[in-house]
């Protein structure tokens, strides 16, 4: 790739630079929309968005060009489950936001207004073109975690994309822990909780004069469980076993609510009646072994046989510090029976489908101009990112890990912890 | 020396007669049969015949590679490598035209049968919690064979791999080195002759462990103090053993100092968790304290800001391709960890940890490689092939009988599908003494545990 002024050295800068113009020229451009793979393309970027593709496209006066020379570009890639922005050292209760271990909260818990835009965990993800994720809140007390939201990896100041992307609840193995130690007990306390949700939307005024029953939630839980009645936000439903699956079917279609399931180890033996209700499924490709008594029928050729019955599947690292090994799922899933464009649409269009998340999955004028040019296959495990665009911003290629890299690729004579003048 | 010997008899017996009529017994040295003939390995290669690969790309683990190569495997072992080999009149030939060749994977560290998938408590037997040092127990006698993990792991191209206990403890326990080949007990599956390796643990483990009930270690001072106290208890003890002059002078035999004993006599291998350049830096000075050595370090999340005092001392570092971050003292964790420790002229070793992990080792080396010569390192593959072989047999001590595709070495090999530094590729074939062990295309070499038998079938019957 041709060498570029290095307009964007510090990281302020880059969040400054958004109405720069940029050509991306002579690449292998993957759509992911109608037009299918355009080869030596040209994508230009202007004020944040994708404003042309194609072949004879003209540069725009002033554009910076990057010469892909054949190079693969791509939409960036979604993470669609992580704790990015909520966590910097797992282990750490201090550096780690993403359970509370209350039941004051529980589906009201969010992750919006707790976002750490600067976490070092983005800049090591982006640099390897993941560039939105949905953040997740875990499981506190509750079968409830509560709402999650879509984050730009790109962005300081507007790195919230969404507040709102999805209600979490856990089912199964764990949220029959969380809920005593029984499934029963788990599910009678989601049916609970979206029958005192309905009855407070019915009789918000009684319940405010104190005249209804005790609910099983606090106010901000029935208030945040409303969008879900309502089938504006989608339940996330963590649940693998194929029977649990089925369970989650019934409940959807008894209070109308839309689920999604996350996890799914089992999802591939239930998959017609999956896709027949229109339910996606966010999996992680590499789970395989019977890890729990839920996850028996692990396989995988889980993304394959869900693909293969009309699922709609995104894909879930299970790892946020590392993320970026979701490209290495979906090759491990093409490996085993998926097909290669069904896996980049998992990274692209169907999570953006899945979240309602508009512009954002596809190469093609008018879409956010999140743009990755690889040196190779992007589902290779031995391809990175050349460069990388979040919503037309051109990324500075670096990390916290790249400095440390960097530090000690040079020999100096002083200790390493002086810098090199 | 005989009283030594005279001394134990009265143990070994029941044993001898036990087991009267197995070859590998019989076989058996007994150099310190207290410890040596104990749970010794009655591993049995499964009958294989002679077997010639030809057109193959071979990668030998030596860090050479061979275009269009042929490997030649008779009596289990490999009996010949090169461009061009004379084989014997009417042995099986296998075309691997576009298809790979490499040893197979060894996994340094894993937990395989000590937590046994699936992960209920029952299945937990990895870290004896109770005592910051459990040198006296042995990761063995908590390996369940009929972990499915096992055959997932072979299916990655795994045919050896070490089993160690857990990081709770500054001393864990001895780690035992397995053949990938499920038996009915641990002992049918032990690597022969191979020596045994004591997991020591640095860091936050530990003192978290034992400092969150108010126990020592709570630091890592007290970390420090917890081993060097042990090695002067080992110095003591080894020290009587060897000034007695008669049974009647030797300590009363005690395990977990004898495991101990074992180390400083250089006849069991370290094998020490540990993430942090400085923290890997105190345990070197420790062992050269007491006099031994620090065979690799696990983890060694920042052995790249150390690679040349683990070149100076010898010492090995497993490392992971990329993880980081789930800890403190894993912050530091970068892509380029491997190459850089290679490049010192240390030895560099992928590891798992994992039951996830051991299935795609060469991924995870594929991942570093690439990294590495993406800033102008040039790892080719025939050398990132031996981090996850010959030195990996190097750590566990068995470089001599298998890591390489080497004549006279046992034939445990694997077929690749592609490049095996491409996620599409598999282990299309892998052998394990000259016997087929696994096969992708044909389920009749597609071992199935006890355990999922009659749960699950393909297709999601019952």
């Amino acid at each position: 790739m041709k060498r570029i002024i290095p307009a964007l050295l510090f990281g302020l800068c880059a969040f400054a630079a958004q109405a720069d113009t940029y050509a991306i020229t002579n690449a292998v451009v993957h759509t992911m929309g109608p037009e299918g793979v355009l080869k030596r393309a040209t994508v230009i970027i202007e004020d944040g968005r994708i404003t042309a593709v194609g072949a004879d496209v003209n540069v725009p006066r002033g554009a910076e060009v990057l010469d892909a020379e054949g190079k693969v570009v791509t939409p960036g890639f979604m993470e669609a489950s992580s704790y990015i922005g909520i966590v910097e050292v797992s282990g750490e209760p201090s550096a780690n936001d993403s359970r509370a271990q209350s039941t004051r909260y529980t589906a009201a818990h969010s992750v919006a207004d707790m976002i750490n835009p600067r976490s070092t965990l983005i800049p090591v993800n982006r640099i390897e073109g993941i560039t939105r994720v949905i953040t997740r809140p875990g499981n506190g007390l509750s079968i409830f975690a509560g709402k999650s939201a879509l984050i730009s990896l790109g962005s300081i100041d507007n790195a919230v994309l969404d507040r709102e992307t999805a209600m979490h609840v856990t089912l199964g193995q764990y949220g029959a822990h969380l809920a005593g130690g029984s499934r029963g007990a788990a599910i009678m306390q989601l049916r609970e909780a979206l029958e005192d949700a309905r009855d407070f939307s019915r009789n918000r005024r009684a319940f405010e004069n104190a005249e209804r029953y005790d609910y099983s939630l606090s106010r901000p839980d029935l208030v945040a469980l409303q969008p879900v009645l309502s089938g504006e936000l989608p339940l996330a439903v963590e649940v693998d076993r194929a029977a649990d699956i089925e369970a989650v079917l019934r409940i959807a279609d008894e209070y109308r609510v839309r689920v999604i399931v996350l996890g799914g180890s089992e999802a591939w033996i239930v998959a017609d009646k999956l896709a027949r209700a229109n339910v996606p499924v966010i999996l992680n490709p590499f789970q395989n072994l019977p890890s729990s008594f839920e996850q028996i029928a692990s396989t995988l050729k889980n993304a394959a046989a869900l693909h293969a019955a009309g699922v709609t599947i995104a894909f879930t690292s299970g790892e946020s510090h590392n993320a970026r090994n979701i490209r290495q799922a979906a090759g491990n899933a093409v490996a085993h029976g998926l097909p290669w464009t069904a896996a980049l649409e998992a990274l692209t269009v169907n999570p953006a489908k899945i979240f309602g998340v508009q512009n954002y999955g596809r190469i093609a004028p008018g879409f956010d101009a999140d743009v990755v040019v690889w040196d190779g296959d992007p589902l290779e495990v031995t391809t990175f990112a050349d460069q990388v665009f979040i919503q037309g911003r051109k990324i500075p290629m670096e990390s916290r890990q790249t400095k440390l890299r960097d530090r000690y690729l040079a020999k100096e004579e002083r200790p390493q912890v002086y810098d090199k003048p | 020396m005989m009283f030594k010997k005279r001394h134990s008899l009265a143990l070994l017996l029941p044993f001898a007669l036990a087991l009267a009529g197995c070859d590998a017994i019989q076989e058996q040295q007994p150099g310190d049969p207290e410890t040596d003939d104990a749970f010794a390995s009655t591993y049995q290669p499964m009958p294989s015949e002679p077997l010639l690969i030809v057109n193959a790309t071979l990668l030998t683990g030596t860090g050479e590679k061979i275009e269009n190569g042929q490997l030649l495997m008779r009596g289990g072992r490999i009996a010949a490598v090169g461009a061009k080999l004379d084989a014997p009149e009417g042995v099986r030939v296998f075309d691997a035209r576009g298809r790979y060749v490499t040893p197979g994977i060894i996994d340094v560290h894993s937990h395989l049968g000590d937590y046994a998938s699936p992960g209920v408590n029952a299945h937990s037997d990895g870290n004896e919690m109770t005592n910051p040092n459990t040198a006296e127990v042995w990761a063995e006698h908590s390996v369940w064979p009929q972990d499915p993990g096992f055959v997932t792991a072979l299916a990655g191209g795994v045919t050896t791999l070490q089993v160690l206990p857990g990081s709770a403890n500054l001393f864990g326990g001895r780690g035992v080195t397995l053949k990938n080949i499920p038996g009915r007990s641990v002992m049918e599956m032990k690597f022969p002759d191979a020596p045994y390796g004591l997991k020591m643990a640095c860091g936050e483990n530990p003192k978290r462990v034992y400092g969150s009930s108010g126990r020592s270690p709570g630091t890592r001072m007290g970390n420090v103090a917890g081993y060097r106290e042990a090695w002067i208890n080992a110095r003591e003890y080894l020290s009587k053993m060897e000034k007695a002059t008669s049974p009647d002078d030797m300590p009363k035999r005690d395990l977990e100092l004898e495991t101990l004993a074992g180390v400083l006599k250089g006849e069991i291998l370290v094998h020490n968790h540990c993430y942090r350049a400085d923290e890997m830096l105190v345990m070197l000075e420790i062992a050269r304290e007491f006099d031994f050595k620090v065979g690799t370090f696990h983890h060694a999340v920042e052995a790249y800001k150390i690679a040349d005092k683990l070149a100076e001392t010898g010492t090995c570092a497993a490392m992971w391709a990329d993880w980081w971050g789930f800890k403190m003292e894993a912050f530091d964790g970068i892509r380029e960890n491997i190459p850089l420790v290679d490049a010192a002229g240390a030895c560099a070793i992928v590891h798992s940890d994992s039951e996830v992990g051991i299935q795609r080792l060469n991924q995870e080396a594929a991942k570093a490689m690439a990294a590495a010569n993406r800033v102008g390192m040039q790892i080719t593959p025939e050398q990132a092939m031996r981090w996850l072989t010959l030195n990996a047999a190097k750590s566990l001590g068995i470089d001599e009988q298998t890591g390489s595709l080497e004549a006279g070495k046992m034939a445990d090999v694997v077929i690749w599908s592609g490049n095996p530094f491409s996620v599409y590729s598999r282990a299309e074939k892998v052998f394990i003494d000259g016997a087929l062990a696994w096969d992708s295309e044909d389920p009749r070499f597609q071992p199935k545990t006890d355990f999922e038998l009659g749960i699950i079938e393909i297709g999601g019957q019952l």
